[in-house]
């Protein structure tokens, strides 16, 4: 009898889901990639750099809001998947104190300083990788797989040689810690899927809109395996599925997120298609990130009785 | 403090150009990516503010109130077309690299703030001397940005390397977003220490020194 008469003040529905359950969830959707990445660049010794970084955006969270007298949040582990989402976006040989760096000012600029999780108006990890590739261009495009030095898929394919679409697939190649295996990355994806932590709307949109884009104007018409090789290289898979998809930083209207995808889609295919470097996911998901206040607010759905035909 | 060090005291920390009241933006972020550039800025900027405001406060009479503003151009714009042909003849290097922030001193909203709001309304000395004290708080602002980026941007400071060599400069701030970076948290720290000293005058009281005091435009509201 008790349990039927709720007598607490609305909301009355409330959902299981908390924030540090999505978190968990979406760390959970990164271990295939991430424990791809260590075992596919063993060589290079990525697990230094991963857990570095890691831990460093926890610690940056942890001193700051201990510092400014906040309440301390890394339990909700928003900080632990950044650190681990910028560490995916490092390439493997970065020296461990720029992936540090990087870790804090993500932390501490991009998150802290605008208020903490749920303010910040573009996705820390992105932010900081952006911050690294300015400030140390070299070491950020330096790639190596298997001791060799050499260019990445996308830049070779840039150059119009041939790349082993295969390999790309399954990620045996060069690239960041975390974007060579397509294969580990759908695994954790199809993971947050079924949790329900991210819909098809924004991945989904995100990726037809870049290959009608390079069909367009790729230069190689319909061609399969063109476009195959174009969505496994790169940082294509693991910005669309994990970080286009972040909560704070992406539409909450329907119509808004699909538009999203589409702006997301449009930026990557142009950045990488006419930009001046092979890769342009991680500066088309934070320019995308600065346009979704504008997509919110033309896609705010009316309330019933309001507006309409006049 | 007589009339005279007050202005430069005014001008170099109470209302600091750059840091507090945020004028001269353009030219902050600009020029800043090394510290020579910013004392080159800052000084070439003080000399036109200092001509400026002693011509302007000599023709505070003359000029109508209905065509000031053209009239400040015209003064300020004579200046800098003198400093720009100097800077060409004496220092092209430095010319070189602060290329259009030259001429641009002529919008230069600390010079026609300065020349509206003071120079117009005082004599000529304590005018010149609030050039003096302007123009050096813009220079202090510009070099202490221009120092930090250089340092942290390049490893260096006014050109000489100051860290070891095996330190990475990391670049992003001598580019664009560094100057943002720097001149936020600069400016931070300024209000840090600033706000330190408020709350202990306000818990010493009001010493009824109302010419050198921060908050007297709130006694006067309060009075009326």
């Amino acid at each position: 009898m008790d349990e039927k008469l709720n007598i607490s003040s609305s909301p009355h529905i409330r959902d299981k889901m908390t924030t540090s359950k999505i978190m968990l969830y979406v760390l959970i959707g990164l271990l295939p990639a991430t424990i791809f990445g260590i075992y596919n660049f063993r060589h290079e010794h990525a697990w230094i750099l991963v857990v570095v970084t890691t831990i460093t955006a926890i610690l940056s969270e942890y001193l700051y809001e201990r510092l400014m007298h906040k309440s301390i949040t890394i339990g909700d582990l928003s900080a632990a998947v950044t650190g681990l989402l910028l560490a995916l976006n490092l390439p493997p040989t970065l020296p461990v104190w720029m992936g540090a760096l990087g870790a804090v000012f993500a932390i501490v600029v991009v998150k802290q300083l605008f208020g903490g999780l749920g303010q910040n108006f573009m996705n820390p990890a992105l932010a900081a990788r952006c911050f690294l590739l300015i400030s140390f261009t070299g070491r950020m495009t330096y790639f190596v797989y298997d001791g060799m030095t050499g260019a990445t898929p996308l830049a070779k394919l840039k150059a119009g040689e041939a790349v082993n679409t295969m390999d790309m697939m399954l990620g045996l190649t060069r690239g960041t810690i975390g974007e060579t295996s397509m294969v580990a990355i759908i695994i954790g994806a199809c993971f947050l899927l079924l949790m329900g932590v991210i819909d098809l709307r924004i991945p989904g949109t995100y990726i037809v809109t870049f290959v009608i884009f390079i069909t367009i104007f790729g230069g190689h018409g319909f061609d399969i395996g063109f476009i195959t090789a174009h969505l496994c290289g790169g940082g294509l898979m693991l910005g669309a599925w994990f970080m286009a998809t972040d909560y704070v930083t992406s539409p909450i209207t329907k119509q808004g997120q699909i538009l999203y995808g589409v702006c997301l889609g449009l930026l990557t295919g142009l950045f990488r298609l006419f930009g001046g470097s092979a890769e342009g996911v991680s500066y088309a998901i934070i320019i995308s990130n600065l346009l979704v206040p504008l997509i919110e607010k033309i896609t705010l759905p009316k309330p019933f009785g309001k507006g309409g035909e006049k | 403090m007589n009339k005279y060090t007050e202005r430069l005291y005014n001008g170099l920390i109470k209302e600091n150009p750059t840091f507090v009241l945020m004028l001269g933006m353009c030219p902050t972020l600009a020029v800043t990516t090394s510290a020579i550039n910013g004392i080159g800025m800052g000084l070439s900027t003080t000399v036109v503010l200092i001509l400026s405001n002693m011509l302007i406060s000599m023709l505070r009479k003359v000029i109508p109130d209905s065509v000031r503003m053209p009239a400040f151009i015209v003064v300020v714009a004579s200046f800098v077309t003198m400093v720009q042909f100097l800077m060409e003849g004496f220092v092209p290097s430095l010319y070189d690299s602060l290329g259009i922030y030259i001429p641009l001193i002529v919008v230069n909203c600390i010079i026609l703030g300065r020349a509206e709001s003071y120079a117009s309304k005082n004599p000529v000395l304590p005018s010149i001397f609030d050039g003096i004290g302007m123009g050096l708080g813009f220079t202090v602002g510009l070099t202490s940005i221009g120092i930090v980026r250089e340092l942290i941007g390049a490893g260096k400071i006014f050109g000489f390397s100051v860290l070891p060599s095996s330190y990475e400069p990391i670049s992003i701030f001598i580019l664009a977003p560094g100057a943002f970076f720097v001149l936020a948290i600069l400016t931070a720290v300024q209000n840090k220490v600033k706000a330190g000293k408020q709350e202990k005058a306000e818990k010493q009281g009001c010493g009824f020194d109302c010419a050198s005091c921060g908050s007297k435009t709130k006694c006067k509201e309060q009075e009326d």
